[in-house]
């Protein structure tokens, strides 16, 4: 967060269209009742990891901020805690905002964010789409060769083996075959 | 007293522990968990990331099955509690989104089954009263900090469960077995939740946090109710010990193994070796009484 610059710039985008519009249109919340009172911010615990907090995403937004937006390090540090909704005087359901900007991120191919949260949230969706469950070693795996970070946790393996605390096979009780059309009516209603 | 239990997939691999330990208290209870029949995932964080029908018809899949059943769910993550508790009122709140629902589980479902937490059970349903009637053991004063996360209370529009800001549940039961329930202010933060492998950096920070207060407070040990708050604060305290030195050696123990522990129950079945920190210091101050 910066303290000493309080001034805003923005830049429409290269479409020239305001992202807060379709941010409305996909979570259903109204941002223009937003009067930067900072609640948001004040509690968000990645405040201060983040270049821009909560607050000045939402003030971005409402002065018709474009594309760069989806930039933002907040979307992918955001841990979806939800404290900002629980704390907003005016009940901005803030960690909606922010799943409508991620889903627009992977839409409109937005840089690959530190920690690449997008590919292992694609990872852990592809185990549940295939086993119906989650199956945390190819999760692991797939992000793993993906960002190409063998080692690290490395130190963490034999512990996690010898106290059998990740399971080394999936499972196949679930109900495979309705996961399966979940997926697939999800798929074709993001076409429409 | 019957549930429609979802176990959740953390049950099969890093919550093992909180599964087997939930399931030997509500043996020893009188409580029949009964598993939700090719129950799935509920997606947790990634489907709601990903896309609001994914995220809202994961869990409905579930609740359906449940429905069919006739009885309220339990759930001890949570985190599926959350997805759970937001399918239902997604589907009650927006009838667009509902409508679709039923096209991808090619059934109608209403948001109308009741999702419960482990701790709204044992509190609600069946009473601390009756647990203190069937303890046999006692925590004997010993100093714990409850921590609750953040998927427990909020939003609390959708989970209802406690006081957002300050919930005391949890502390209530560790109180009626003995415990000595400490008054804390990071009950509600968060740890960092699904940021544990892409933004480890930050899971440091937050529950290097999380931990330091508890040790300030003078906790003995940090009791949770969630398998990610779980793990992040038990498998990051090497990683803060190495980035920052502080080595804090902080038992990270599941709110049913400590029931457990004061219900006789072996330290087998509550899985206490699984546990990354040693819990030793919080099994030897367990008494009988």
């Amino acid at each position: 967060m910066k303290i000493t610059d309080m001034s805003i710039r923005i830049k429409k985008g290269k479409t020239g269209k305001e992202i807060i519009n379709t941010v409305r249109e996909m979570s259903g919340v109204d941002l223009s009742v937003c009067f930067q009172c900072k609640k948001c911010s004040s509690g968000c615990p990645v405040s201060g990891l983040v270049e821009s907090p909560s607050s000045e995403i939402i003030r971005r937004l409402q002065l018709g901020v474009g594309d760069e937006i989806l930039d933002s390090d907040i979307v992918w540090t955001c841990a979806s805690c939800e404290t900002c909704f629980a704390r907003c005087p005016m009940g901005i359901d803030m960690a909606s905002v922010m799943d409508a900007l991620r889903a627009l991120a992977i839409k409109r191919k937005a840089a690959v964010p530190e920690g690449n949260v997008p590919l292992f949230n694609s990872a852990f969706l592809k185990t549940v789409r295939i086993f119906g469950r989650t199956y945390d070693l190819a999760m692991i795996s797939m992000y793993k060769i993906g960002t190409k970070t063998f080692m690290k946790d490395t130190d963490k393996f034999p512990a996690i083996l010898k106290k059998k605390k990740i399971a080394l096979l999936p499972t196949f009780g679930a109900d495979r075959k309705t996961v399966k059309r979940i997926f697939n009516k999800a798929r074709q209603n993001k076409g429409n | 007293m019957k549930y429609a239990y979802y176990p959740g997939c953390s049950s099969e691999s890093t919550a093992r522990e909180q599964h087997s330990s939930s399931l030997a208290v509500a043996h020893a209870l009188g409580i029949d968990f009964i598993e939700i029949p090719n129950w799935s995932c509920c997606g947790a964080t990634p489907a709601h990331q990903t896309d609001r029908l994914l995220a809202a018809s994961l869990p409905a899949a579930n609740l359906l099955i449940a429905g069919e059943m006739g009885l309220d769910v339990v759930v001890n993550c949570a985190a599926c509690y959350s997805r759970l508790k937001t399918a239902n009122h997604e589907v009650t709140t927006n009838p667009e989104l509902c409508k679709k629902v039923g096209e991808a589980l090619g059934r109608e479902y209403d948001g109308s089954v009741n999702v419960r937490h482990l701790l709204e059970v044992l509190l609600e349903d069946l009473g601390l009263e009756t647990i203190q009637n069937r303890i046999s053991h006692s925590l004997n004063g010993l100093k714990v900090a409850s921590y609750y996360g953040c998927l427990l209370v909020r939003p609390h529009e959708v989970t209802r469960f406690d006081n957002p800001e300050n919930p005391i549940s949890m502390d209530r039961l560790v109180t009626a077995i003995g415990g000595e329930s400490l008054d804390w202010p990071h009950k509600v933060e968060c740890c960092g939740g699904g940021l544990s492998m892409t933004r480890t950096d930050v899971v440091v920070k937050l529950t290097d946090s999380i931990i330091g207060m508890a040790q300030d407070a003078g906790a003995d040990c940090i009791a949770v109710a969630c398998p990610m708050c779980q793990i992040n604060l038990d498998l990051r305290q090497s990683d803060i010990e190495k980035e920052t030195s502080r080595q804090y050696r902080m038992p990270i123990v599941y709110i049913s193994q400590l029931l457990g522990l004061c219900l006789g129950i072996s330290q087998s079945e509550l899985g206490l070796s699984k546990l990354m920190v040693s819990p030793s210091t919080v099994v030897d101050a367990v008494v009988a009484v």
